[in-house]
């Protein structure tokens, strides 16, 4: 798919319509599956902004998704409330993918990030993969989480107390391995092969001298990188603010761009899945 | 249910005995039936009542009244172990034990205010059974798990 992310011609899904129905904002996750569309030749239909959709209106979430399945192949959506997709999903004809459901879920991310390390390193087993940040309500985290456990990786969790994994994320993993929590990144930074970090967000704290002490001393810059292996990949969904310094960019280590790319093939990858083009 | 002579709970001649319900329950059982709003036929509530096989047990008898399967399940819910008795004529018509459903289909409220199930959207919830013993079940939608007292809150 690589090659057709980046320009290839082909029309593999041409005549194919996918509707974008983001209710929340999103930059990449949303460009990505358009351009995946567009790269694979089918169009896409979507609204700039969910406040001029009729669900200001008060219309339902179902009625909504009804009619915009009678205008395409195939939905994206996302939406702050917890199971919108599946939701969708009752009431649509054609596939939907959830891209993203308040707190919960951000499957097509941990396809790309899942992508990612695969591509570094060729195989998720005995990997040593450091999840860095807020585990708390990013739902990124939750969903890597789980399939990384399932895929045989040794995990961290790395976070402030308060922003720790929840209950029943842990609840899912510890089944398997116990992963090593800790809030303090030095005491493990040697031991990792991949680096995942997430923003902590300043609406999190009560108290704003408490963020920036909590989130100063989350910062992946060059000096915590002398300790790490050589071959250390550090991963982002991005956007990031200054949990990583401008410096590392222009390290080895440094994936997270390469990551938000991979975005565009592997939801190529998932849209002809769905649409059963293959 | 038997003292000296005299019955402590007065027998019915229709309606539904629902006996074995854990002691401390019975309050609970009732609600769920909403016998606790319209009540308008007779209802007996023993709380706390020696039984050989719990120790203690309660027991709810509800005069003229049948219970539909829903009801059933929502009792299955918070008291596995009680029976259902149909009563006709002073005798037990049908007897049914209540064991713990596979899945719970539109008698629980999802306890995460932010579940898609909590919008105003044409759907009821829906939950499956990850554990009977102790119960927990977990929301189709949002995959919240519930447990205890917080599925006994959450009875529609």
């Amino acid at each position: 798919m690589i090659p057709y992310a980046k320009g290839k011609e082909n029309d593999f899904l041409r005549g194919k319509i996918l509707a974008t129905l983001f209710f929340e904002p999103s930059t990449r996750t949303r460009f990505s599956f358009e351009t995946a569309m567009q790269r694979l030749g089918g169009g896409v239909l979507s609204f700039a902004d969910p406040k001029s959709t009729s669900l200001s209106k008060g219309e339902t979430l179902a009625d909504t998704i009804r009619m915009m399945d009678s205008y395409s192949d195939v939905i994206v959506i996302r939406h702050s409330y917890e199971g919108a997709a599946r939701l969708a999903a009752k009431f649509a004809e054609h596939p939907v993918i959830n891209a993203g459901d308040g707190a919960g879920q951000h499957p097509t991310q941990t396809l790309l990030d899942l992508f990612t390390i695969h591509n570094s390193f060729g195989t998720f087993k005995n990997l040593r993969i450091g999840l860095l940040g807020d585990l708390k309500y990013g739902r990124t985290v939750h969903s890597l989480a789980i399939a990384l456990s399932n895929l045989g990786s040794k995990l961290y969790f790395i976070s402030p107390k308060i922003l720790g994994m929840p209950e029943h994320i842990m609840r899912e993993i510890h089944e398997k391995e116990k992963p090593v929590v800790t809030d303090n990144i030095n005491d493990v930074i040697g031991d990792l092969d991949v680096l995942y970090v997430t923003r902590i967000q300043k609406e999190r704290f009560p108290d704003i001298t408490e963020y920036m002490k909590i989130a100063g001393s989350y910062r992946v810059d060059l000096s915590l990188l002398e300790k790490s292996k050589k071959d250390l990949i550090i991963m982002h969904p991005l956007p990031r603010v200054d949990e990583i310094a401008p410096e590392v960019d222009y390290t080895s280590h440094a994936k997270y761009f390469e990551q938000a790319f991979n975005g565009v093939p592997v939801r190529m990858a998932i849209l002809s899945m769905v649409l059963g083009v293959r | 249910m038997v003292e000296g002579k005299e019955l402590k709970i007065e027998k019915i001649r229709n309606g539904t005995v629902i006996d074995h319900v854990p002691s401390g329950l019975g309050l609970k059982v009732l609600k769920i039936l909403h016998m606790d709003e319209d009540i308008n036929t007779s209802v007996f509530l023993g709380i706390h009542v020696p039984s050989k096989k719990m120790g203690f047990k309660d027991i709810v008898k509800i005069e003229n009244r049948f219970l539909a399967p829903k009801e059933i399940a929502k009792i299955s819910l918070i008291a596995p172990s009680a029976t259902v008795n149909k009563i006709k004529d002073y005798d037990i018509a049908e007897k049914y034990s209540v064991p713990p459903p596979g899945e719970v289909i539109g008698i629980v409220k999802c306890s995460n205010p932010n579940c898609v199930t909590n919008l105003n959207e044409p759907v009821v919830t829906e939950f499956r059974v990850v554990l009977t013993n102790p119960l927990r079940i977990k929301c189709r939608y949002c995959e919240r798990e519930m447990e205890g007292k917080e599925i006994i809150h959450n009875i529609i």
